[in-house]
Formats: C-alpha cells, structure tokens, sequence
C-alpha cells in the first residue's frame, strides 16, 4: 500500500506516536527500575526451574485452549439456537474475573469439598497440581480463544460455503478447503496471546499448583520485588519475561499462514446441517464447564449483594468511570495501531504485545520512580489505572481488530483508493460499517477486563479512591468473606453488562 | 471524562491546601481501608492535634526503599520485626521517645525507632466442629497420621508466610528441613497471601489455616460464630507484632511525635482488638473485650530479633522451598 503513503499521514503519525507511547511505558519503565540497580548476578537454580515451568504451563494451557476452542467455536459457528447470542456473551465472562474470585468459584466446584467431588463423589481427584494450573488456565481461555476463532470462522464469506454448496463439498473437502486455511492463519495469533498471558499468571499458578513447585518468573518478580527488594533480580527477570514472550510473538507471528478470502456481499451464511448432535454436544460441554463456577459465585454471593455497604457502590461507579476512560483510550490506540501495521508494515504488531509480557508490578514501578519526583502518586492512583487498564487491554483490541482490518483494506482498499476516500471520511464510510463488530467487541473486553483488573496500584493506591477489586480484597482482609462474595459477584455483573452492551452496540446494524 | 478527572484532582488538592498542618502517615491497604482501623484512628487523633491525617496507603517496604530520605512520610505504621532490618538500614527513621517499659506484649521492648502498636501469634486456625481432637504440639500435626489438610501462605510473597517459616526454625532449629519434609505432605496448597488462603478455609476447603491466635475473636465477635479455634501448640508460637516509627525528614516533627504517643494512648489502643483484631500492645488486660480475655493463648512465645530474622530468613526459605519442591 505504498501508493497510499501520501494520502494517510496524519494515520501514520498517530500509529508511530502509539507504538512509542507503547514502547516508553513498557520498556521504559523497565530502563527506570534497572537505573536503580546496584549490581548483577546470575540466575539461580530456583529461578531456572520457574523459567522452565513458565515455559511449559503456558504452552500447555495455550495448546489445550486453543485446540478445545476450535470443535466449540465451529460448532457456534454452524449453529443458530434459542440463546446463542447471550450464551456467547456469559461465555465471555472467566477471562474478565478477578484473579481471586476466579480461583474461589473454581475451588468451589473443582475443589476437595467442591460440588464435583460431592456429587460423584470421587474425593481421590484433587485439583492442586500441574493439571490444576492448567485446568484454570483452560477456564479463563477457553472462552477468549473460542470468541477469537469464532470471528476467523465468520470472516469466511458466505458466498464460499455456497459455492462449496453449489460443487457438492464433502465435510473433508470444506475443511481443507476453507477451514484450514482460516485455522492456519488465525491459530498462530491466538495461540500467542493466550500464551502469553498465561505467562504472567502466578496467584492462580501458584494456589492450584499446590504450592512452590508451580513457581512462575512473576512470582520471582514478586518476591524479589516486595520481598528482597533486589530491583537486580527483578530487572533480570523482566528482560527474561520479556525474551521469552518475545521469541514466541515472533516466531507465531512468521508461522501464520497468510490466507485471504474475497469479500463477500453479507448474504446470510447456511446452516449446517451435518454433525448438528456433535456440535451441541462441545457446546454443552464448553457451557458446562465455564458456567458453572460461575453460577457457584452467583449462589454463593447473591445472599450479601444487597448489603452491600455504600463505599462499595461508591468504587463499582468508579471502577466503571475507569474501565471507560481505559475502554475508548485503548480503542483508539488500537485503532492507530492497527491502520500502521494494515497499512504500512506486519512487523509493528509486535509493539502491540509488549503490555502482556511486561510485568505489571514493573511497569508499576517503573511509573512511580518516574513520577514520584514530580507528583503525589496518592492523586496519580485513578489516572494511572486508566493508562496502565488501556495499555494492558491493547494486546486483546489489536488481535480483535486487526485481521478484520486486513480483511476489509484487501476487500475495498482499492475500490476507496480510486475513490480518493481517505482520512476521516474512510473511516466514516468504510472502516467504522465494516469494523463495527470487532470494535465493539474489542471495547466490550476492554471494558470488562479494566472493571476487574487490580491494576498495579500497589504503589499508587488512595485509601479514599478504591475501585471495586480494591474493596473486594479489603473485605476479605477483614475477614468478611461473605461481603467480598457479594462484591464479587456485583464485579461479575457490571463487567458482563459492560462487555454486553458494547458487545452487542458493535452488532447492532453491523456488517460482519 | 479527562477534564472532569482532572477539576476532581485539582479539587482535591485545593482543599488539601488550604487547611491545616498535614501528617502524612503511610500504611498498609488493610489498615486504612474502611474495615480496618485507619478511619476511627484519624477520626480521633483530628479531635485532639487540630491537623490534618492523611493516609497513603499500598505495600510500604518498596515504597520506602524507592523513596528512602526523599520521603514525604512523617509516620510510617504497619511495618512488622521480619522487615524492620531492612527499614532500619535506610537510616530515614527518627527515635520514638516513647515509654516502653510497661507495654502489654509478652516479650520485653527496648527498640529505640520501632514502636510496637499491636500483637498477636501465628496459629493454625481449624473448625471445632469438625476437627474434634486437634493437634496439641507442632510435632503431633508433623506425625499425626490423621489426614489433616492445611493451607498455608507462602513464605517468598506473604509476611505470615514468612513468619510461619521463622516459627519452623524456632522450633526445630537444625532440623527444621525435616520437619517441612513432613508438613510438605499436610499442606493442600500454598498461596499469595492470607486473604486466599483463609477465603478458601472459610469455604470448608481445608481442616486447618495458617493465621493468627487473634482470628476466632473477629467469629465470635462480629459474626457470633464460636466454631472457629486456634489449635495451641506445647512447643510454643511465633510472635507477631506492627510497629510505626516516624521519619527524621518530617516537616511536622512535633506532630508525628504527637502520634507516636498517641498510639500508647487508651483511645489508641481500645480501637485495636475490634478495628485490627489483634492484640493492642499498651493496655491493661482488664480493658479488653471480654472475648479477647477469653482466647486460648499459648504458654511460651517464640521470637526472633530482626537480626536474627534476618540471619536466618533466606536459609529457612531455601529449606522450606526444598521440601516443598521434593
């Protein structure tokens, strides 16, 4: 598209001003923590093993969520039922809970007293070990990876499968025909940014782990952040993280298959009518799986939800305003972001994946060591949340948006060119029609997942401006446990509203 | 949204501006958070010290060793002995001057910096309705063949963790990587911190938690449940207590003074056991709660200086992580 260089300057601009926004607050906080080091040592055995073990649990937990997610996603993909849509959206919700509430509501299915060993009794089963990160790992990405491919299947235009249709397509022929391909291209991005969230879990590695042999390099950050104080250790660990996500971006990011479908005109896709028993049955099972830990949270905290005390309703409304302002400011970096890497180059993708594998409790750092000097961080704790929210959601909004983005320049790109449609105007008339789905959809987990982020504000926290996950483990360090449920449960469902209605507001209407 | 962020920040520090003198006081998130006793503690020193408290909360160690003198705290609260090496070495903390010859905590005190505003033990906490013979000794939990499962906090992120390691060595010493061999078998699982672990007992998850001799008086008291005890051990428990100090870079040195002495005061002290459920470190027994009177305590306490936690803490968490790792 280098004909088009001149035309989308201003687009260009953005995107670059984004990428090194992206690169200052991930790798430059990073440079702030080292300049406070005093001096180097290498690796010890213990932080050997939580390299390798961080290697091997997030390959794992991708490779299964991503492998389970395809029959589950197909199968949404061919079906059409009563329920679909709202299945969909509550599907949404593990990888949008907060770390702490995830872990009970798995505990108290999969858990030694949970109702899995009471109702079939087998209490051999415990859920504390290798296949316990895993199994929790699978919880909160099933859901994301199916939404994922659920959009590759979709990109597939109608007029393909009828075309199929029209040639008499066996099963086997469609899939290597026009499945295959989708798969190739989309799996390798899935696949990365599951792993790579995967790598900088540690509470949840940690609990269903068992103990210290479920050690993750950002637990080690942790200890030798909080700790040992040893910024050294936590610096080395960071650009060890940081090496090890990156090897895996780069190489998924050469893997995908570069596969592109013609556009279609939007004609209703057929129904399948094969396999339909097969299909609800991975639906079910998916559904089964994912809902009811959630369904133990909801009985659990619907007891207390409306004693809620005031404060707590005071910091669900601020964690909303927050989760709103990181919504659009994430979006609209995206946006910036993926036009540079539609429009100009597949490399800068990615800077879009720095957020995930930086640390959190780095970048956290590395913002308070350089704002310290110049503002009070007790007045910074809510700006910084936004930030930190929007920068963080980034990695997920560009996944979502970009090969959509791909898709429609390839389709139209050409067909606006000669029409001199650029800037504003492009955007108004072909890219926000055509993109609105994926830019709800982007917005909806953005929003759902800044409402339950922690947020990194261990250092930035205010006593007086705490947000609903703040309050959440406030109440449980105050013993009330039953509190926290409710708040947790008032959590899980104002971030499923949130993700709803952007979610549902990009359908509305939509094209794709 | 911005705009409007930014006249609520201004706001703010407009009205801070304009008011009186300012103590600033860093503490934990738990302490100053509404369910803690930060609050009424502010409540009542503002009646008597015609200023202002403000509190910056969030994890305190870090904070001070990325601010060290530069510090803008007058008074720091909620530091506790396994980390008070580290904080001492920083040299930003001033001499409390307080009197500590009488204080109401079960080892003796001549800390010159850090002052002690309360304490309690680490403990095993387990339901009495169901587990009706809990262990009486450390080493009948270690050899008990009953199937006791346990959670536990871990030693490398959780300071109860910590201590929990500390409480290890001080009993058996030498032997203390044997004996994480053994409680290595009891433990279901090991987590971040205590609210995890005690959110995963409360739900019947396990028969015993890692917490504090304090924590069946927050049942009885607030919930009027008696089924929560902290299983006493013969050979004795760790002793756990929170220290303040206040800083020597302080702009209001006459008023971080002040609330040193304020935290031996009475008012202080009565909001302890029902605002930190723990024990208050300066009043008299016949002021506490009825059923802070009535907990079991143990007969021998344990306790490491900080030079000595500090001797020994990577030691022990290295053998802790050894067992836990066979």
């Amino acid at each position: 598209m280098a004909n088009s260089f001149s035309k989308i300057r201003p687009t260009f601009f953005g995107g670059v001003l984004v990428v090194s926004f992206l690169v200052v607050i991930t790798v430059g906080t990073l440079i702030a923590v080292v300049c406070r080091i005093e001096g180097f040592s290498g690796l010890t055995w213990n932080e050997w093993t939580a390299i390798r073990f961080t290697f091997f649990q997030s390959f794992v937990s991708a490779a299964i969520s991503v492998l389970l997610a395809i029959p589950v996603s197909r199968a949404f993909f061919r079906q059409d039922f009563i329920g679909r849509n709202i299945l969909i959206t509550l599907l949404g919700a593990p990888f949008i809970l907060p770390v702490i509430v995830a872990i009970l509501g798995l505990i108290l299915v999969f858990g030694s007293k949970g109702i899995l060993s009471q109702l079939m009794g087998f209490s051999a089963f415990s859920i504390y070990g290798v296949h316990g990160v895993i199994l929790a790992h699978v919880f909160f990405n099933l859901p994301l990876a199916t939404r994922l491919l659920l959009q590759g299947w979709n990109s597939i235009s109608s007029e393909q499968f009828r075309l199929g249709q029209s040639l008499s397509f066996s099963p086997l022929n469609f899939f290597m025909h026009l499945e295959l391909p989708m798969l190739c291209r989309v799996v390798p991005g899935v696949f990365l940014i599951i792993f790579l969230i995967c790598t900088t879990s540690f509470a949840v590695a940690l609990t269903l782990g068992g103990g210290p042999k479920a050690t993750t390099v950002e637990l080690a950050i942790y200890q030798a952040f909080r700790f040992d104080f040893n910024l050294s250790r936590v610096a080395i660990l960071s650009v060890i993280q940081l090496l090890m996500c990156g090897l895996i971006a780069v190489l998924s990011i050469w893997i995908a298959f570069p596969a592109h479908y013609e556009g279609g005109l939007d004609r209703v896709r057929p129904i399948a009518t094969t396999g339909k028993i097969l299909d609800f049955i991975f639906i079910a099972c998916a559904a089964i799986f994912l809902i009811l830990p959630l369904a133990m949270i909801l009985i659990r905290g619907s007891g207390s939800l409306f004693l809620l005390p005031q404060s707590v309703m005071f910091s669900a409304l601020r964690s909303i305003l927050v989760s709103l302002a990181a919504t659009g400011l994430a979006t609209v970096m995206t946006l910036y972001l993926a036009s540079l890497i539609v429009y100009y180059s597949k490399a800068y993708e990615i800077f879009g994946y720095l957020p995930i594998a930086a640390s959190p409790l780095v970048l956290g750092t590395g913002l308070y060591i350089i704002f310290y000097n110049f503002i009070d961080p007790g007045k910074m704790a809510l700006p910084s949340a936004i930030v930190i929210n929007a920068i963080m959601c980034i990695p997920f909004s560009l996944r979502i948006i970009t090969p959509a983005f791909k898709d429609l320049e390839d389709s139209f790109g050409r067909l606006a060119d000669s029409l001199n449609l650029i800037g504003w105007s492009r955007f108004r008339w072909l890219i926000w029609p055509r993109l609105k789905g994926p830019i709800g959809f982007s917005a909806g987990l953005s929003a759902a997942l800044s409402m339950g982020d922690l947020g990194v504000i261990v250092l930035f926290s205010n006593p007086n401006h705490s947000t609903l996950p703040m309050e959440i483990y406030r109440l449980m360090t105050a013993y009330r446990m039953d509190e926290a449920f409710g708040a947790a449960l008032l959590l899980l469902v104002l971030s499923i509203s949130l993700f709803w209605i952007f979610d549902k507001g990009g359908r509305k209407n939509a094209i794709t | 949204m911005k705009i409007l962020l930014s006249v609520f920040f201004a706001l703010v520090t407009v009205s801070v501006a304009c008011a009186k003198p300012t103590l600033t006081v860093y503490a934990p998130d738990y302490f100053t958070s509404e369910w803690g006793p930060g609050p009424k503690i502010k409540q009542e020193f503002e009646k008597i010290c015609d200023c202002d408290l403000l509190y910056i909360s969030g994890d305190l160690m870090p904070r001070l060793m990325i601010e060290g003198k530069r510090t803008k705290a007058d008074v720091v609260i909620g530091l506790n002995t396994d980390v008070t090496f580290k904080a001492r070495k920083l040299g930003i903390f001033e001499a409390h001057k307080q009197d500590t010859s009488s204080l109401s905590i079960p080892i003796k005190w001549n800390d010159k910096i850090f002052l002690p505003f309360d304490w309690s033990h680490t403990a095993f906490i387990y339901d009495n309705t169901k587990l009706k013979n809990p262990p009486q000794s450390f080493d009948e939990l270690l050899n008990s063949k009953d199937d006791i499962k346990i959670i536990i906090q871990d030693p490398r992120t959780s300071i109860s963790g910590l201590a929990l390691v500390l409480w290890v060595k001080s009993i058996y010493g030498s032997k203390s990587e044997e004996a994480f061999t053994k409680l290595a078998s009891k433990v279901l699982t090991v987590t971040k911190g205590w609210s995890e672990s005690y959110g995963m007992f409360t739900q019947g998850e396990a028969d015993m938690v890692l917490s504090y001799t304090t924590s069946p008086a927050y049942h009885i008291i607030a919930e009027n449940d008696k089924s929560k005890s902290a299983a006493i051990f013969s050979e004795g428990h760790y002793f756990f207590t929170e220290l303040a100090a206040m800083t020597n870079s302080s702009k209001e040195p006459k008023l971080a003074k002040e609330f040193m002495s304020f935290i031996l005061s009475d008012t202080f002290q009565r909001m302890i056991p029902t605002g930190n459920w723990s024990f208050p470190s300066n009043l008299a027994r016949d002021k506490l709660p009825e059923e802070f009177i009535n907990l079991p305590m143990p007969q021998k306490v344990l306790f490491y200086t900080e030079e000595d936690a500090q001797k020994y803490r990577d030691i022990v968490i290295q053998e802790w992580l050894t067992a836990f790792q066979k």
